[in-house]
Formats: structure tokens, sequence, C-alpha cells
């Protein structure tokens, strides 16, 4: 089978919309163009129908229940409502929030701005398997913790966090439990109930579905969750997310969450035979490759490697047939390199050679081999131009080397 | 972000990758920056003493695309110039020649620094084979 270039492996980043999603939005664009607030006609009435329908969808795929999904425009916003939410509504219980350093930065910068406020922020270190210890959870609860925030699975690395053991914690000791699962609904079984999460922030465009539409489950029972609105207006989603909704997009989102429950068992099971397949396939003819992260706990489709020697970004130059991610400083807007990276305890030498590949349902077989052989071909030919591999291979400690002496040499 | 076709065509096909024997008298080694900061670039030079012409020059550089073309380009323009010739290359000349943009101007940074630690190096291994030789001839 040809394959069609360039070939995209970044489906942390977003992915397409699927053609059946497509098809499930296009009527909502003009023929039934209503808006689902217009309570006097039918126009109204279709558009609350579909939105309803999507609700539910979107709820049967995390085991919750319908009214207990806030429609918003994204992920962030998900993150910044539960958050920011929370922090007013609880202020009389405490100050107190927990979160850990491999966040997204829409949970930490809110976390952030939340401190600013006078709220006090423990930020958990990760081991170097990418998860936090539960033990220092505990430690760090306190009479005056409001909420603890920690991600289900990481955008970079994939690792996916002991969620059910943390909502445990949290629901003994009385904290409310929010989780940025915009990695995890639709790739790995999310159960709202069975991980005793209080928030989930979600969005569609990871799942197949369309940018600018995210919801935040919201727990209505033991405990029941409340939440200042941080958008004021019309009063819609129950009060807490004001604003006109976006029907085709929920329309759209809805599709796309039914298509991954459908199809969740077998599509991570290719995926991640797929991701095993590049993994060997590197593995197999290159040597000083290191993998970031647990991958025991690690979303079937991720792999985040590192290739010693060579700089993330003029890797990426070589295979510029292929769409795959870098935490290399010179392909961020900060020249920093990956503080995910970082907060694993991978040195910044290695942080610079990191490359993510993100599999997603449109990926082929075909694909993967075109990119392991892209891969191996271009790391090996850098190697020849790396001095750091040269100097490795004779046997020279590059840890042990004075860099700033030669710097200055 | 897109690269400028020299950068392109050096990435591609850089000129004069390899290494020179280090223990050369007339091999001067230069060695810049750091893993840490994701750009190493080593530009080696073997220069004739008599005539002070860099006859070759050869790099290897870990970084980006744009520090690859640097130290490449570094290469090409050292080479048949004397070393005081080559002392003049400033990392402006790099940063036209290749149209990098502001993010990369440490690149060619980088570049100039290696062609002037490769003649430091140098010239710092002539004097410790002058006084020898003088010693020698005494005897």
């Amino acid at each position: 089978m040809a394959i069609k270039l360039p070939i995209y492996m970044d489906n942390h980043a977003t992915t397409p919309v699927d053609p059946r999603v497509l098809e499930a939005m296009l009527p909502y664009f003009h023929e039934k163009f209503g808006n689902a607030a217009s309570r006097n006609h039918s126009f109204g009435w279709t558009a609350e129908e579909a939105v309803e329908n999507a609700r539910a969808q979107i709820a049967r795929l995390i085991n919750a229940t319908p009214k207990e999904i806030i429609f918003t425009s994204g992920a962030t916003e998900s993150n910044n409502l539960a958050l920011k939410g929370a922090a007013e509504m609880y202020r009389e219980k405490g100050n107190h929030i927990i979160t850990q350093v491999t966040e997204h930065k829409a949970v930490l910068d809110t976390c952030k701005r939340l401190e600013k406020y006078g709220y006090e922020v423990t930020y958990l270190p990760v081991g170097k398997d990418g998860r936090i210890d539960l033990d220092d959870l505990r430690r760090a609860i306190t009479s005056k913790t409001i909420i603890i925030s920690i991600m289900y699975a990481n955008n970079e690395i994939g690792v996916v966090q002991p969620i059910a053991e943390i909502g445990k914690i949290a629901k003994e000791k009385g904290v409310l439990f929010h989780s940025d699962g915009v990695q995890a609904a639709g790739k790995i079984p999310v159960d709202v109930q069975k991980d005793n999460l209080d928030l989930l922030a979600l969005t569609a465009h990871k799942i197949y579905g369309p940018k600018g539409c995210g919801a935040l489950y919201v727990r209505r029972r033991n405990p029941r969750v409340q939440l200042s609105a941080i958008i004021d207006g019309g009063g819609h989603e129950r009060g807490m997310r004001s604003g006109t909704l976006n029907v085709p997009g929920i329309v759209g989102y809805g599709k796309a969450a039914e298509l991954c429950q459908i199809e969740m068992a077998e599509e991570s099971a290719r995926l991640r035979g797929l991701r095993d397949r590049l993994k060997d396939g590197l593995f197999a003819k290159l040597d000083e490759v290191y993998i970031n992260g647990s991958m025991v706990h690690r979303l079937p489709h991720n792999i985040n490697i590192s290739f010693a020697f060579v700089e993330g970004e003029s890797l990426l130059m070589g295979i510029n047939d292929v769409a795959v991610s870098s935490g290399s400083a010179c392909t961020s807007a900060t020249l920093e390199p990956s503080y995910v990276l970082k907060a694993l305890g991978v040195g910044e030498d290695l942080a610079h050679t990191s490359i993510r590949f993100g599999l997603g349902r449109f990926n082929t077989q075909e694909e993967v081999d075109y990119v392991t052989n892209r891969v191996i071909e271009v790391v090996q030919r850098l190697r020849e131009l790396s001095p750091l591999y040269e100097m490795a291979k004779e046997g020279v400690d590059l840890s042990k080397m004075n860099w700033k002496a030669a710097a200055e040499h | 972000m897109a690269y400028s076709d020299k950068v392109v065509d050096h990435y591609e096909h850089p000129r004069n990758v390899g290494s020179l024997p280090k223990d050369d008298p007339n091999v001067g080694t230069g060695l810049v920056g750091a893993p840490e900061c994701g750009d190493v670039m080593r530009l080696q030079m073997k220069i004739n003493p008599a005539t002070q012409v860099i006859e070759e020059a050869k790099f290897k550089t870990f970084g980006c695309g744009s520090a690859i073309a640097s130290s490449s380009l570094a290469t090409e323009w050292v080479k048949g110039k004397t070393v005081e010739e080559a002392l003049t290359i400033k990392n402006t000349d790099i940063v036209r020649e290749l149209s990098l943009p502001p993010v990369k101007i440490h690149c060619s940074v980088l570049a100039e620094d290696a062609i002037k630690a490769a003649i430091v190096d140098w010239k710092k291994k002539r004097e410790v084979e002058k006084p020898a030789a003088n010693a020698t001839a005494s005897t």
C-alpha cells in the first residue's frame, strides 16, 4: 500500500475529526441551527435534543450521569473552571490545593494564579517513572486542603497516574478530587465511580472530535460538588458555564465519545501493537536510546524516547515528512527543555534528544514501519555528525567533562 | 519554524564532517557549547606553521539544524584562509549568509567561538613546541 506523506504521529496534540463525527455534525450548521436555549420553538427543541443526546453519550464514556456533564470551550477552560470554581466555592473550608509537577500548563498556571489570590499550592514531585508517590500525597493533605488535582495521563510521556488510589485517599480525607482526563478518556477505561472522581476535565479534539468543544464532569451525588462560575451570563449549564452552546461541536463530541466507547478495546489493542512495533524496531537498530517514563503505567498509543547524542530539533528536521514532537528546548517557545522530562530526573542533555510519538486511529502498520526506518536512518546520520557520540564511543565520560571550561577555551 | 534554503542545504549536505588527529601539533581543536544547552560544536583545523594557512577544517556538531549549518559553513569559510583572516569571521556574517532568525543567533555565536577556540588551541600547542625545539637545538 502506498503511504501518503506527511505522516501524522502527533495524536497527543490533536486528532483529525473522524468522518463519522463530521457527518453527524453537518446538519447542525445550517439546517438544524437552533439555539439550544430557545425554549419556545422547534428550532430550539431540536438543538436541545441533540445536545442532551451528546451529553448522554459523553456521560456513558466515563460512567457518569448526563446531568453531571457541563459543556465548555475545551479542557483548558474545564481545568480553570474546576480549580478556580472549587477554590472560590470552598474558600471557607480552606485555601490549600494539591497538584503535581508534570501537569499541563492549564492546571499549573491556574494554580499559580490562585497562589496570587492567597491560596497555597503543594506541587508533588514524581518519580523516575513519572508517577506521584501516594505517601507524599497522604502527607500533603491538611485540614485546609480543598482539592487534589492530578492528571489522569500525561500529554508528553503518556504515564498514567494511580487515579483509583488517589480517589480513595481523597474520599477518605473528604477532599475533592479533580483530574485532567484529556489524554485518557476515550483511550483507556475511565470510570468516575470506580476512580472516585469529583471533577474531570475533558475535550473533544483529542478523541477525533472537533476543536473548541470540551466538558467538565461535576459530581452531583456523594458528594454534590458545587462550583462558582468563572464566566457570567445567561446561566446556561446549571449556572456553571454561561454562553450559547456550540451545538454542532457538542453533537460531534457526543458522536466521538460514542465511537471511542464502542471501539476502545479493539483500538487500544491495535495501537499498543503498533506502538510496540515502533519501539522494538527502533531498539533493534539503535544503541543509546532511552524510554522516558513508566512503560507499565502508560497510554497504549504513546512512546517518548531519548535518542542520546542527537538533538531533537535536528532529528525532527531530518524526518520532516513525519509529524511528531520533541522535548528539545529548540522546539519550545521558552527555549527550555521539557519541564516534564526534567521532573522525571531526565538530564537536560537527554531531554534535548527526546521525541514523542503519539499514535492514533488513522495510523497504519505501513506508516509505523516507514517512520521506524526514517528515524533510524536520520539518527544514524546525525550521530556520525555528533562529537558527543564519537566521544562516548571513545570512552569519554561526558558527564564528567568540564563543559564550561571547554566553552571558555 | 521554516528554515532557509541554505540551512537546509548545509543540514542535508554538511561540508567537511569528520575529525583530525587532535594530538597533531599542527591541528587546533575547538570544542564549545554544552550538552545541557543542546549545542556542542567541535571544529578542528590543520594549520601550516610556515604559512599560517588553514589547510584543512573538519567539524562535528550536536545541535539543531542551524547549529549544524553554522559550523558546516564555518569550516568552508576558514579553509584556505590564514589564521589572522579566520579570526576576522564574525557571527553576524554567518547570520547573514544563512538568514538565521533571532532565536538561532546563538548558533552563529557558537561557530565563531569554535573558530577562535581552535586557533587558541593551536597557538598553545605551538608555544609548548617552541621551547622544546629550542631545548633540542641547544644540546
